[in-house]
């Protein structure tokens, strides 16, 4: 659990590759890469997820492998307009269309390993 | 390595389950003995450790109360906060700058939660890191003084957007600054629709009275969930 200061994005990275680590020993294959949903409101850093995933990686079965992410962008629910609709700005938590505040999250919190791509 | 083609393994794994999993179970032990859990979170700075203090001081003329308290190096805070006669226990992260589940877990042992009426986190100062991580706390607050620009719930939606209450520090300061209140209110109320705002000083007691009263509600409301449960 040791990370640089201020940067919680190194111990998110090793908790990655001990996943990935996991599941390569299990099935005994190497793993390429590992496809990771990012939600725009999970609280981590793509640049710092991803500095910090090389980091992670030394010196592990993961060495060498690649993080491929999809940033989710976040979705909230409108009730005037019964739907989940996507934020237009991060500053600004109400529907695009209607302009009805809304503190409804319906994604952008993902923080979740999808898939491995194994050899 | 006989098949150099990629094939793709679908898992879907969250990546924080392991301290989600604490947090839910950490949320049912103080769920089970009546204990409401409140977190704050804020910049270095905002007044964390003098809002608390006076918040212990003066719920523990009517309820058992105690803190943990998340530093970097020191243990200044606990020693503060230990002037109010509660329990307090200092969390010494080392370079780590966000409290996680299992630190509240490993800290809370030799304690008996079921002796607590209240318990605070507070979290290190930080408004990056802490917001992804589950305390199995019943309530968040996040705090903001006058003397911190009125756009910083803009420039950190994300600690913002996970609170439960808003807290505005250090009042007293805040013709002396020029505190902009509306600006910030509108601000706050962009970043999390609805979400509730004190304003305290924790120096002069002002609006304390009112935060006290919804937090003593708060808890009221959780036990007589509690109660109709069992």
């Amino acid at each position: 659990m040791k990370a640089v200061s201020g940067m919680h994005e190194l111990s998110i990275a090793m908790s990655i590759v001990q996943m990935a680590e996991e599941e390569a020993t299990q099935r005994n294959v190497r793993v390429s890469a590992v496809h990771l949903k990012l939600g725009m409101l999970s609280g981590v850093v793509k640049e710092a997820l991803l500095f910090s995933y090389g980091i992670a990686c030394d010196g592990t079965l993961l060495q060498g492998s690649q993080l491929l992410i999809e940033e989710v962008p976040v979705e909230v629910f409108c009730d005037t307009c019964q739907g989940n609709r996507k934020l237009a700005s991060m500053q600004w938590f109400a529907c695009p269309d209607c302009g009805t505040a809304t503190p409804m999250v319906v994604h952008g919190k993902e923080l979740e390993v999808t898939a491995l791509e194994i050899q | 390595m006989s098949n150099p083609q990629p094939r793709l393994l679908e898992v879907r794994k969250n990546v924080l389950k392991q301290n989600d999993v604490l947090a839910r179970a950490l949320r049912e032990r103080f769920h089970a003995h009546g204990t409401f859990v409140v977190s704050l979170v804020s910049s270095p700075g905002t007044g964390k450790t003098a809002f608390l203090e006076s918040t212990l001081r003066s719920l523990r003329q009517r309820f058992r109360v105690a803190a943990l308290v998340g530093d970097l190096a020191t243990d200044n805070d606990a020693a503060r906060l230990a002037r109010s006669q509660a329990p307090v226990k200092q969390i010494t992260t080392g370079t780590l700058c966000h409290l996680e589940a299992a630190m509240v877990q490993n800290s809370l042992e030799g304690w008996n939660v079921g002796e607590l009426d209240f318990l605070f986190i507070e979290n290190v100062g930080n408004l990056v890191c802490p917001s992804s991580y589950d305390l199995g706390e019943n309530l968040r607050l996040v705090l903001l003084s006058v003397t911190e620009g009125e756009d910083k719930p803009l420039k950190y939606p994300t600690i913002f957007n996970s609170a439960d209450v808003a807290v505005i520090t250090k009042m007293d300061l805040a013709a002396a600054v020029e505190f902009d209140e509306a600006a910030v209110m509108a601000n706050i109320h962009a970043v999390r629709p609805g979400i509730q705002v004190f304003k305290v000083s924790a120096k002069t007691g002002a609006g304390m009275d009112g935060y006290l009263h919804f937090l003593a509600q708060r808890r009221a409301e959780l036990r007589s969930v509690v109660a109709i449960q069992s």
